[in-house]
């Protein structure tokens, strides 16, 4: 009997020593350590994953309400291919800092890439908020000279993060109130995050009187990074007024922006 | 410090073992919804204008 109980209650208090081990300086630092590397790694993960997905969902449902708001919940008509030339495009005026006036729309990013532009380029009030900044001072779409915007590469919604994919003769889309202007992608350039001469009118050739509609877009490069700075250029090629039905290439998102109103 | 941690946690392992689970997930969820998007201006990759 009383070998019996001994037994148990001399094991326990040696077990419960055993843990009652003593911490260590070193080691707590190590668990820190460690644990500040799983909090970076969560952060990366959650900065190019999660943080992305819901903000460029976010954005795509802002450039759906936007052209909801344009189309007044009417429906959007599809414009016949042998449409009559619709002329010169009507150029809008610039509204305030901030403020949304058109979408972006490019196929090559995505069957449904459809990203809001506002006025500025901001981190703060636009391009972490409203995905596509345009270039203040710069044309507006559709007017001779260039029309310049700036979107994250990396985060954010990463907006621009395939621009290096697209291909010459891809269609560039800004969509606004007045209707769809297609620019058509021609080349890549890279600069460093100095390099103003991309938003000249000309671009690159400060001075120079513009004959030509280009559309410039600036992103980070390389990617993940902000050393340096890429840029798309693209030239106007036509437009279709609002009245008449949006572009055959984006019927599909000019339909479910038109018949979710 | 983590091993204390485990220590202080009341009940049997598996009660312990969810407790656990539910305060990381606590602290994930914390750092995600506000700890991140308070860091993440302050990261360098932020910037895709030119400017002078």
């Amino acid at each position: 009997m009383v070998v019996e109980h001994a037994e148990p209650t001399r094991g326990r208090p040696r077990k419960r020593e055993r843990q009652r081990r003593r911490v260590s300086v070193i080691g707590v630092l190590g668990e820190l350590f460690i644990t500040a590397g799983v909090v970076v790694l969560l952060f990366l993960g959650w900065q190019l994953w999660i943080n992305d997905l819901f903000a460029s969902h976010a954005q795509r449902d802002e450039a759906e309400g936007l052209s909801q708001t344009w189309s007044k919940g009417e429906g959007v008509t599809v414009a016949p291919p042998d449409r009559v030339d619709p002329g010169e495009p009507i150029v809008a005026v610039a509204p305030g800092n901030a403020q949304t006036f058109a979408t972006l729309i490019i196929p090559r990013l995505g069957a449904d890439y459809a990203r809001p532009v506002a006025e500025g380029v901001g981190l703060e009030d636009v391009l972490n908020t409203h995905a596509v900044g345009h270039y203040p001072g710069t044309q507006m779409p559709g007017a001779v000279g260039n029309s310049a915007y700036a979107a994250h590469r990396t985060g954010w919604g990463s907006p621009f993060f395939d621009i290096d994919k697209l291909q010459v003769g891809d269609s560039i889309y800004v969509e606004t109130q007045d209707g769809w202007y297609r620019y058509v992608f021609r080349s890549l350039e890279y600069v460093l995050a100095s390099g103003v001469g991309v938003l000249d009118q000309v671009p690159q050739l400060t001075g120079v009187q513009p004959t030509d509609r280009i559309i410039t877009l600036t992103s980070c490069n390389p990617v993940y990074t902000a050393d340096e700075r890429i840029v798309a250029y693209g030239v106007y090629d036509t437009w279709w007024p609002r009245a008449g039905g949006a572009p055959p290439e984006i019927a599909g998102i000019a339909a479910q922006a038109g018949g979710a109103g | 410090m983590y091993a204390a941690l485990w220590r202080i946690l009341p009940g049997p392992v598996w009660l312990r073992l969810i407790i656990a689970l539910v305060l990381i997930a606590a602290a994930v969820a914390a750092l995600m919804l506000w700890v991140f998007p308070w860091v993440l201006p302050f990261v360098s990759t932020q910037d895709a204008t030119v400017q002078q």
